[in-house]
């Protein structure tokens, strides 16, 4: 679990372009080796890769060193030309069904027990492995095209020969070699970035071929290269590269490199272009490949398909050991029965004399049976389960309602052998953050210093784009679901135990309108919805700002709070690692421009003006401008302003740390948590722009046009803030970022240091110049709180937990003036931490804690995380389908009740079960208290379910083994079950707890790396793509962009694939028992003796060719109910989840009406030509032709919908059969004895007696099921029946009798008839109408709402 | 294995267009077409069986089946047949003594007169086929025990029948024509009819021995070696007889050289093996009289000349003639007839009960469709 931690920290900082700020010139502190390096890789070999240019002067040492090294050609094919055949056949022999397949061959070889000829027992084996080979080979091959384009791709590499740089394939590219790569190329190969043209030695990457993720990366070439930019050639290269050996470790890359000086320069992350990215912004770079080919870290996370084992395939296992016990039985009774008769025969003209006792003639019997009824265990079935779940998944993937225009992604299917768990799902187990909500954040509210600012205007925005949307969807019972998520404000709910009915928490609520969650559009880019961008402004605190460049301003009245308010902005602008471009030319990024010959005025001048009024310390300086400026005044009084922040903190003592009431072990919300350090050095301002730096040069786009691309959304949602304020940043470079301040133009800030984001410390800083700000979901390290710090301390404490009540994310501001030999101090060793190959991890994490203290708190900021669209309705939708909804999260209770409010998991009539407590003993009888209280509620009328809200101290202890049979039974009882401050590990613990004590059907979805472990173990793993890396997409079995789209995964193709597979699977064993048991029932006419009357090559192909592709249409295509009636019924999912289209029961009636419908195909033939001149195989024509007539005509009973491909398939089938047959009689001479079919069929299919026997056996096998059918859905009909039975009206009746049914089942619900008690919400769902609906629906919703 | 294509996909999908010239439009739109076959949307026709929905059914089955079963029920009874056992079990029979003496080995002929009486006239051609009961004629190394190479003039499988032949393969060093089990027990009893004159006198009756095999089995599966049927002894010369024939396979009927060797048609006859242990095998057929004035064959008392060389009393089998015309649909057999009328009224008296549950069900159904 703490690897997960750890890579998700790790992958925050691959993003981060914190590009190293140090300098990571071994320090004095590292002894600097002297010893030779190659005696020094000899030393390390096995743990770490040497590199060293291929061209350059090293030649020998290249060879040896690269040995082991992969070239950068890959091979993603199992198989090569040659090896193909015996591979795969030893890959297709490790299935069991084979393997029997290839027993039954062998079983022929015997002569005593032949049965047929041995040519045509191996025909289904051939068969089977012949179309799983084709298969493989079509898919090896594809995978050899692609291997092929990409090994064919051309890049710019330093060819030693011709001494410059040629284009090569990427497959002849070497670890070592120099590649030159241009704008928009892709990266072939891991390379260490070398030379950069960009200014800052910078480059931009896209990792969206990696991750999906479109924001541009940073890349920093190697930190103080003795050569530059031309010089930089591989014959001069002298230095070598020491690095890990290759590993699937995106997020991490350590390593130094030695220059010829000795001097070493630590490697990271953000030194290295990792294959398949692309190169943005940046016109060349040039690189040093260090990884290749497979070893690459792309190639390395490129993981095969997952396979589970469905739960329809296990009910399936049992009922093929059924058919063995079957088979064996009927071998049994042949033999016994061969024996005896044998025994009663003597000296007969038509026995083979030979000196076999009867017994053993019966064991040979026995053999010679399993290989004629070998059909009846039915091995094609797995084939066939096999392309059926292929063509469900085709039909998945192609769903146009899974698309996600803005992402340009569908649905992906990692898992292929699942499909139809999706349609038994029963529990659901759901991550918050990025799963219900977009993870895409809106600035809602803030405090600063103490007082708050509502932004009540900002949240009448918010609602005019939820209606707007509203509208735009003519949704109509939006306000009625925005009432009850208002009116479920629960406030008071952090009570340590409280059982409290939500009726009476309603008054709680705040006046202004809480966002109620609703979908919002779906935006072009990421992070440029207006929703995002534009803040509406809170007018006191506007007022306020504008003090600043008010000409009455006074400096007397430059209050402390404005200081306060100044450095928040400051900080919300600069504490982020946003990306600043333009719309005009996207991918090139805003940089800050050259400051060369800015009149810059000396520093002392600067520090004098401050002075002068009477700061006793600055620590920032107003960009110098011009004096013709006009601003100018404002600016210094900005100035003023800014410096006075700085002056109350007082000097920095060290404080003792931690503030155990807030301590987090939470582990969603870790975006939220960020420490922002704003680290202002009065010497280093060195950065100023020029004085007409607020309009900017040429190039620079005007602020309003700017785009903001973070990696996290909580920055930009900050950045956007702060420019609504008129802080705006403008720009950013390497080392300096531009801020525009209100009434002052752009000031140049030069960054030190940037903490990245962390999860442990779950913060990040930013360290510029010689003053810290901080910036946290807790005020937590800003501990003075003598005097004014401890006013503010408290009043923001008291808005924190009000915005976590609202269901807002939450961050606090702080920050700290550093004394610079302070900061130096703390360099060394963050230099030192940063150098270190080992335990890096550890002394970062402790040299950023060093720096994180005596902080002063500034302020915080409410963020909304909104939900995604249809959050509310899918969840209903969900709920109503019988499946149990959890809420597993690692944010705050009231945060997480706020959403399940929000999401409509919690209503209105809900009991809220909160169990919080600190020990077990508590817990435990906690437990049981509200055990009894659920059970109470239970007998009592009026409340419709129950939520429990689980925190993670307390579900660690209801995890344990004595309590968790407790809890189970609690949570079994509950409505919804909601976890907070809970760890990945105990997710996947609840998950596992859940599906193996239940024994139930559980699904985890999840985005984040957080939720890997719970995806895992759930029996069907979700991932959702977008926000946060790919982590659970990679884990997951299907990947969808929307938490919306489970809706329609479940209720539509889960049912649809779960009944289908179901009813082919039944429908196999139907056909394969029907057909099997009229060769047994021959046995009785033939002396037992394993005769067949069929012609043996029909009898094979019966079940290969003949009636194998209706079934599997069948299995693809049939659909019982239509998908919008499966979205507006969710009640229809049950069917699924008690497993109702096949049950033990249901097999065993299919299995009699199988014998049944084969002794009629038999008894029929049988008695009508018995005693006449018939022989052998005229005997069987009718009973073959009956025999597949039923067989396809039971299918259309079966089948739902049919369609001209059915009509095709079938028809076809029938066609091919009787084609077949007669061909074959007419042209088969002396073929395959002994059934030599000349003139059979030929002879049959022209007497009438042959239709006579066909039809009547035809109509009376079928009759009972036909009639079993029809009566049950007269007088009985199932609710899918029911569902089925509307789609058939026109669409106004359609519409009346949905309402109806909704009504009823509220109704009867209501008076406690149906024993599920969950959904008392007379509604009709939100769904998507087809077209001719869609104004009567809206007309019974306003009816009903 | 497919998951694996999708990853190399995802991982270059972007490559191709992006290394021609770059940037983010060049992304392959992974949007799904929008067409019915994809969305499943396909027109279809959904049968629900419900009661309304097959009661016509059940009333035309019934309507078609119930006259098809009259008129087969009527064909089968107008079908006149006669079935004589001669087996001679019983001490009575006048086969008995010839079927206590016989054996395979003995090469003296029996012969006996069976006498029965025909109570009707049969009239259009009769069909005269000897029935055997319990012989296994499906038994499965039985029917394996031939070599239809050979059968169809093979020189090299009459040299060297085929293995499953075994072991009447060969005998005395020389392979046997024709090999096999079936081939070996040939029926070989001759059945002659006479019928005997109201004053006494025998008369034979002409019984056709051509035009009882198919005529496929006749012309394309069997045939002799190089087609030579005049002289046959030179064809098969180093071949031996079956074990348990008295003359060798040329000399079967050496009155017709279209009649003779493996096209003999009795023989071919009884290569194709009977399906049921029960069967009977077509021998003769007496061709209806030129004048159609007196029927083939008349009311009266009849003599069965046997020539009794087929042994059955070891596997308790039975041996019988049987004289029979035949219609459209065969020989007679109520069954079928019985069946039809059957099924049908079974299915008429359904849909009966069908209209009542749809009177009664089916108008809630169509109205408020919840039953809660």
């Amino acid at each position: 679990m703490e690897r997960i931690h750890w890579v998700r920290h790790r992958w925050q900082q691959l993003v981060a372009t914190e590009s190293g700020r140090g300098r990571y010139s071994a320090p004095a502190a590292l002894p600097t080796k002297s010893s030779p390096v190659l005696h020094n890789t000899q030393q390390l070999t096995g743990k770490r890769r040497t590199v060293i240019a291929r061209h350059g002067p090293y030649q020998h040492e290249y060879h040896s060193i690269s040995k082991g090294c992969q070239g950068n050609g890959i091979r993603t094919t199992k198989y090569s030309l040659l090896s193909f055949i015996p591979m795969n056949l030893f890959q297709q022999f490790h299935r069991v069904a084979n393997l029997y397949f290839l027993f039954l061959v062998m079983l022929n070889w015997i002569p005593v027990v032949e049965a047929f000829q041995k040519e045509i027992t191996m025909i289904p084996l051939v068969v089977v492995l012949i179309v799983i080979a084709i298969k493989d080979a079509l898919e090896d091959y594809r995978r050899y095209r692609f291997d092929q384009k990409v090994n064919n791709n051309i890049a710019t590499v330093y060819s030693g020969k011709q001494q410059m740089y040629v284009d090569q394939c990427w497959q002849d590219v070497h670890v070592g070699d120099f590649v030159r790569l241009s704008c928009n190329e892709i990266i072939p190969a891991d390379m260490l970035l070398l030379y950069s043209s960009d200014p800052h030695g910078v480059c931009y990457i896209e990792t969206a071929n990696l991750d999906g993720e479109t924001n541009l990366k940073q890349r920093q070439v190697v930190r103080d290269l003795p050569q530059q930019g031309s010089e930089l050639t591989p014959e001069n290269f002298h230095s070598y590269i020491e690095c890990e050996n290759p590993n699937n470790d995106l997020s991490r890359f350590r390593g130094y490199m030695e220059y010829p000086s000795k001097a070493r320069v630590g490697l990271h992350n953000n030194n290295l272009l990792l294959r398949s990215c692309t190169i943005r912004n940046t016109e060349t770079v040039i690189g040093i490949v260090v990884y290749a080919g497979h070893e690459t870290k792309a190639m390395k996370n490129n993981s095969g398909p997952r396979y589970k084992r469905s739960k329809l395939e296990r009910r399936l296992n049992v009922d093929v050991l059924w058919s063995v016990v079957l088979l064996v039985i009927m071998c049994l009774t042949a033999a016994i029965g061969h024996g005896l008769w044998l025994r009663n025969q003597k000296e007969a003209s038509f026995l083979i004399p030979d000196t076999t006792s009867p017994a053993l003639s019966g064991f040979y019997l026995f053999w010679t049976m399993i290989i004629v009824l070998q059909v009846l265990i039915p091995i094609s079935l797995y084939v066939s389960i096999e392309i059926v779940k292929l063509g469900q998944i085709f039909f998945i993937q192609n769903d146009i309602d899974f698309y996600n225009e803005y992402l340009d992604s569908r649905i992906q299917c990692r898992a292929l052998n699942i499909t139809e768990d999706l349609g038994q799902i029963q529990y659901v187990f759901s991550d918050k953050t990025g799963t219900l909500t977009e993870n895409k954040m809106v600035f809602r509210r803030c405090t600063i210093a103490g007082v708050e600012y509502p932004h009540e205007e900002n949240a009448r925005r918010l609602e005019v784009y939820e209606q707007e949307e509203d509208e735009a969807k003519g949704r109509s019972h939006t306000l009625k679901s925005r009432a009850s998520a208002k009116s479920l404000s629960c406030k008071s709910l952090s009570c340590n135990r409280s059982s409290v009915s939500l009726h009476t928490l309603t008054g709680h609520s705040e006046g202004e309108g809480e966002e109620s969650p609703s979908p919002i559009l779906p935006r072009h880019s990421a992070f440029s919805s207006p929703m995002e961008k534009d803040v509406v402004p809170d007018p006191l605190l506007v007022q306020k700002l504008n003090c600043l460049s008010s000409p009455l301003f006074l400096l007397r009245d430059a209050s402390m709070e404005l200081t306060y308010i100044v450095d928040f902005f400051m900080a919300l602008a600069i504490c982020n690692t946003v990306v600043v471009s333009s719309p005009n030319q996207p991918r090139h990024v805003v940089q800050v421009p050259e400051v060369s010959c800015t009149p810059l005025k000396s520093l002392e001048d600067i520090k004098m003006l401050f002075q002068r009024f009477g700061l006793p310390r600055f620590s920032t300086l107003s960009p110098p401008h011009t004096t013709k400026s006009p601003r100018s005044f404002t600016r210094r009084l900005f100035a003023r302003g800014k410096a006075a922040s700085f002056t109350p903190s007082p000097s920095p003592t060290p404080t003792k740390r931690g503030q155990p009431h807030e301590e987090e072990g939470e582990h969603g919300s870790w975006k939220g948590e960020e420490d922002k350090m704003l680290h202002l050095n009065p010497g280093a301002w060195s950065g100023l722009e020029n004085s007409n730096g607020a309009q900017g040069p040429p190039g620079e786009p005007r602020a309003d046009e700017l785009i903001y691309e973070a990696e996290s959304p909580d920055e930009a949602a900050l950045v956007h803030m702060a420019r609504a304020y008129r802080c705006t940043l403008q720009g950013r470079s390497l080392e300096r970022l531009l801020v525009e301040l209100p009434g002052m133009g752009s000031m140049a800030v030069r960054l030190l240091h940037i903490l990245p984001f962390d999860s442990t410390r779950k913060r990040m800083s930013v360290g510029a110049d010689s003053v810290i700000m901080d910036l946290a979901e807790s005020p937590k390290g800003a501990e003075q709180s003598d005097g004014r710090q401890g006013h503010i301390r408290e009043q923001t404490q008291k808005h924190l937990d009000n915005y976590a009540r609202e269901g807002l994310r939450t961050l606090c501001i702080a920050k700290k003036v550093l004394e610079e030999e302070e900061y130096e101090v703390w360099l060394k060793r963050q230099a030192f931490a940063e150098t270190s190959i080992e335990n890096r991890e550890e002394l970062l994490l402790e040299s950023a804690q060093r720096l994180e203290t005596n902080l002063t708190l500034l302020g915080a900021t409410g963020i909304v995380d909104r939900l995604q669209e249809e959050v509310p309705e899918t969840i209903e939708a969900l709920q109503r389908a019988g499946v149990k909804v959890w809420v597993l999260t690692g944010d705050k209770q009231e945060t997480a009740i706020n959403i399940a409010c929000a999401c409509k998991l919690l209503r209105s009539t809900d009991q809220l079960l909160t169990a919080n407590c600190g020990s077990k003993e508590a817990c435990k009888a906690l437990l049981l208290e509200l055990r009894a209280e659920v059970e109470s509620g239970e007998a009592a009328e009026g409340t419709s379910g129950f939520t429990l809200v689980v925190d993670g101290r307390t579900l660690d202890f209801a995890l344990q083994e004595d309590l968790k049979g407790d809890f189970l039974e609690l949570s079994r009882r509950c409505r919804a079950v909601i976890c907070c401050r809970s760890t990945p590990l105990q997710k996947s613990q609840v998950v596992r707890l859940v599906r193996d004590q239940l024994r139930v059907m559980t699904l985890a979805i999840g985005d984040g790396a957080n939720d890997v472990s719970m995806i895992q173990v759930a029996d069907v793993g979700i991932g959702i793509s977008g926000q946060e890396g790919m982590q659970a997409v990679m884990s997951s079995d299907f990947a969808i962009s929307r938490f919306k789209h489970l809706r329609k995964l479940l209720l539509v193709h889960g049912h649809w694939c779960y009944t289908r597979l179901a009813n082919m699977i039944l429908y196999f064993f139907y056909k394969n028992v029907m057909y099997v048991n009229l060769l047994f029932w021959y046995q009785f006419f033939c002396g037992f003796s394993g005769s067949v009357m069929t012609n043996s090559w029909v009898l094979i192909f019966f079940n290969l060719l003949f009636t194998s592709a209706p079934p599997l249409l069948y299995g693809i295509l049939d659909k019982d109910v239509s998908a919008d009636t499966l979205i507006k019924l969710p009640e229809l999912y049950k069917s699924g989840q008690y497993s109702k289209a096949y049950l033990p029961s249901t097999f065993w009636l299919t299995m009699l009406d199988a014998l049944y419908q084969s002794l009629v195909c038999f008894f029929v033939p049988y008695l009508a030509y018995a005693g006449s001149d018939v022989d052998m195989l005229s005997f069987g024509s009718p009973i073959n032709a009956s025999a597949l007539l039923i067989i396809l005509l039971h299918q259309v009973i079966e089948s739902h919908t049919l369609t001209w491909l059915h009509a095709l398939v079938l028809v076809g089938s029938a066609l091919f059969y009787f084609s077949f047959t007669l061909v074959f009689s007419v042209v088969c001479v002396t073929c395959s004895p002994p059934t030599n079919p000349l003139g059979v069929d030929k002879l049959q299919m022209s007497q009438p007696l042959f239709y006579g026997v066909c039809a009547l056996t035809t109509v009376l096998a079928l009759l009972p099921r036909f009639l079993f059918h029809a009566l049950r859905n007269s007088i009985s009909p199932s609710d899918t029946l029911k569902a089925a039975l509307m789609d058939q009206f026109n669409p106004d009746d359609y519409c009346r009798k949905m309402q109806r049914w909704n009504q009823t089942q509220a109704q009867s619900k209501a008076r406690g008839l149906v024993i599920n008690v969950e959904d008392s919400d007379i509604k009709i769902p939100d769904f998507i109408l087809p077209k001719e609906l869609k104004e009567c629906s809206a007309a019974t919703g306003s009816v009903l709402s | 294995m497919m998951a694996s294509n999708y990853n190399a996909k995802e991982e270059y999908g972007h490559q191709p267009g992006a290394t021609g010239h770059g940037g983010a439009g060049t992304m392959t739109n992974k949007k799904p077409d929008n067409t019915a076959f994809k969305q499943q949307r396909l027109p279809a026709w959904q049968p629900i069986l419900t009661a309304g929905a097959v009661l016509p059914a059940f009333f035309v089955i019934g309507l078609i089946f119930i006259p098809i079963g009259v008129g087969l029920f009527v064909t089968s009874n107008n079908i006149k047949e006669f079935a004589i056992d001669y087996t001679g079990v019983d001490m009575s029979s006048p086969c008995y003594n010839c079927s206590q003496s016989y054996s395979w080995n003995s090469t003296k002929s029996c012969t006996c007169s069976v006498p029965f009486a025909l109570d009707q006239p049969f009239e259009s051609n009769v069909f005269m086929y000897y029935g055997l009961s319990n012989f296994y004629q499906n038994h499965r190394r039985y029917v394996k025990s031939r070599d239809d190479s050979q059968l169809n003039g093979d020189k090299t499988s009459l040299q060297s029948p085929s293995k499953e032949c075994e072991p009447y393969r060969s005998s005395d060093n020389k392979p046997i024509a024709p090999c096999g089990a079936i081939a070996n027990s040939l029926f070989n009893d001759t059945l002659e009819l006479y019928y005997i004159d109201p004053n006494g006198s025998r008369t034979a009756i002409p019984l056709v021995k051509k035009g009882i095999a198919w005529w496929t089995d006749k012309h394309v599966k069997f045939r002799n070696p190089s087609g030579n049927n005049n002289n046959l002894t030179v064809v098969f010369q180093g071949t031996s007889k079956p074990v348990n024939w008295r003359k060798a396979v040329y000399e079967l009927d050496p009155s017709d050289s279209d009649n003779n060797g493996f096209i003999n048609e009795d023989f071919i006859v009884w290569m194709r093996t009977a399906a049921l242990p029960t069967f009977r095998k077509l021998y003769r057929i007496i061709q209806k009289k030129a004048n159609n004035l007196t029927p083939t064959l008349p009311r009266g008392e009849y003599i069965l000349e046997v020539t009794y060389n087929y042994p059955v009393r070891s596997f308790n089998g039975r041996k019988r003639m049987i004289l029979s015309t035949i219609s459209w649909m065969g020989g007679k057999n109520p069954f079928l007839g019985i069946a039809y009328i059957t099924v049908g009224s079974v299915c008429f008296c359904l849909g009966l009960v069908l209209l009542s549950i749809h009177y009664r069900y089916g108008k809630r159904n169509n109205s408020a469709e919840i039953s809660s």
